[in-house]
């Protein structure tokens, strides 16, 4: 079926237009169910004309000239509805930028990623949001990636619209004396994208690999609307030098491999060089931040050849920039690993030991899975046994659980 | 657009509240709300002590109970209404507020407007 190919080709060019051309309608009629509406109608009337007529020279102004007509249409209609939006209209019409001349849509994205991503929102709702306006995934691709049914994340979605309109959180980027208190909520949203798609917090399988790339095509779009912004540039690298790894990290039966027994043969060298040059961009100019400090050690990790020549000494100095930004007990986790691996097991278990009446380590699998690695090599095989069987008892995905199994056995039998 | 204000105050271990703000920073706060024309409404209230909560049972008994807030760590210590185009700029009003430092908060909601 040639003509259903040729469809699946041209949503995924729509996937793009979508959130640009969303956004201008946002801005120019201030209602985000009006402008979804229309997208959506817009988008359907090219489906059914392009193949037909032949795609436009200029698409996105035939897109938005198209969703226009039938929003003027949807407010003739409904009088009642118009006059409601006339009010904002006024204070949008106030803030609208001049068309460019070429006539290709002005991008207005950025408004767009910050009312999603308003703090005012629930955490799963600005998610949520960002996924179906932004990436420009439908309500039942978000509901898969949050494993919900398509009916119920189809009500969060229109109760987050509500919530939008009926408090007038506006569609608009925060002055420069805000950015550096709402950027970071922005940023936040995408990397939650990016890690419920890199291991995944439940569900049979461990990557989710879609959604990990629709964070990064993300963050590229902010990277492109907020180019002076280091922490931007950070997330972006942080990301793809995780996401480099992707291909080494499950095994042929879908099994998790750590980064010490990964065939970095398998690593995208292509990723980790613009991973890499993110990385200088992300920590020159200016204090290093949160998401610039966490790609430099995955930088180190992804530009050593094997775990043993790792940079081990400059990733502590890393993590013990990190624990200043931003102290959390995950943070002291991931130092006293690597401080195992510059000073060796017995360093790192004691530094591991301070952490365990840690509240919030207590349900987190890498904590015992860590401890049960630490004491294997120093054969303590015992504990490291019992270790693991309580990060088995607490790992969210089928592949971990696999791989602690293997690891269990592995100090079972000596 | 309106907005409700509700200026939570934290409250100590003796139920005193924690708030260290001085009368003039709540002068200078009213002032600037009323210059900027946004002012609707606002006021404090008396000490939470002298409040009382009135219910009418199913048999149209009146109880009448003293305030709810003794269990409470933080207790209603004044309003205001503000006008203003949208809701990020009733948050900046809320944080300029000397309500919300000292551990208190400002709980921000639309007024409901049945013309939608």
């Amino acid at each position: 079926m040639p003509e259903r190919a040729a469809d699946a080709s041209i949503e995924m060019v729509f996937r793009e237009e979508r959130g640009l051309l969303l956004a201008a309608l946002v801005r120019r009629f201030g209602d985000l169910d009006l402008a979804e509406e229309v997208t959506s109608e817009a988008i359907e009337a090219a489906l059914v004309r392009w193949p037909v007529d032949g795609v436009p020279p200029k698409p996105g102004a035939w897109l938005m000239t198209t969703a226009r007509r039938k929003a003027v249409d949807r407010l003739r209609r409904d009088q009642a509805y118009a006059a409601r939006l006339a009010v904002l209209q006024v204070e949008a019409d106030r803030a609208a930028p001049a068309p460019s001349p070429d006539g290709e849509l002005p991008d207005e994205r950025l408004q767009l990623f910050f009312t999603c991503a308003h703090p005012a929102l629930p955490a799963e709702d600005r998610t949520a949001l960002t996924l179906r306006c932004l990436a420009g995934l439908t309500t039942p691709e978000v509901a898969r990636a949050f494993l919900v049914p398509s009916a119920t994340m189809g009500k969060r979605i229109v109760r987050a619209k509500n919530r939008i309109r009926m408090a007038r959180i506006p569609f608009r980027v925060p002055d420069a004396d805000e950015l550096p208190g709402r950027l970071p909520g922005v940023l936040q949203v995408v990397y939650s994208i990016f890690t419920e798609g890199y291991a995944a917090s439940s569900g049979p399988d461990l990557q989710r690999l879609d959604l990990a790339e629709e964070a990064i095509r993300l963050a590229r779009i902010l990277r492109r609307l907020l180019p002076a912004e280091r922490e931007v540039a950070g997330l972006l690298a942080l990301m793809l030098l995780v996401h480099a790894r992707r291909d080494a990290r499950t095994g042929r039966d879908g099994d998790l491999v750590l980064l010490d027994d990964q065939d970095r043969g398998r690593w995208d060298r292509a990723m980790i060089e613009e991973g890499a040059a993110l990385v200088v961009a992300a920590l020159t100019g200016g204090p290093p931040g949160l998401y610039g400090v966490q790609a430099a050690i995955a930088a180190l990790h992804d530009e050593a050849p094997d775990v043993a020549s790792t940079d081990w000494p400059q990733i502590v100095a890393l993590y013990d920039v990190l624990r200043g930004l931003a102290p959390s007990p995950v943070v002291e986790l991931n130092r006293a690993v690597a401080v195992a691996m510059r000073d060796g097991p017995a360093a790192g278990l004691a530094l591991l030991d301070a952490l365990s009446d840690e509240p919030r380590l207590r349900e987190y699998s890498p904590f015992p899975a860590a401890r049960g690695d630490l004491l294997s090599r120093l054969g303590r095989l015992t504990e490291a046994a019992s270790a693991y069987r309580d990060a088995l008892a607490l790992a969210g995905t089928e592949p971990e659980r696999a791989h602690l199994r293997r690891r269990l056995t592995e100090c079972s039998t000596p | 657009m309106k907005y409700l204000m509700l200026i939570n105050a934290a409250l100590d271990a003796d139920g005193a509240p924690t708030g260290c703000s001085t009368p003039e920073d709540w002068m200078l706060f009213d002032k600037s709300l009323k210059e900027s024309g946004v002012y609707v409404a606002g006021n404090s209230l008396a000490d939470f002590t002298t409040a009382a909560a009135v219910r009418v049972d199913e048999r149209g008994e009146r109880i009448v109970t003293d305030g709810p807030f003794a269990e409470s760590r933080e207790v209603l210590g004044g309003y205001f209404v503000v006008d203003v185009p949208d809701f990020d700029v009733a948050l900046d009003w809320a944080a300029r507020c000397p309500g919300a430092r000292d551990g208190g908060s400002i709980v921000v909601r639309p007024l409901a407007s049945y013309g939608d």
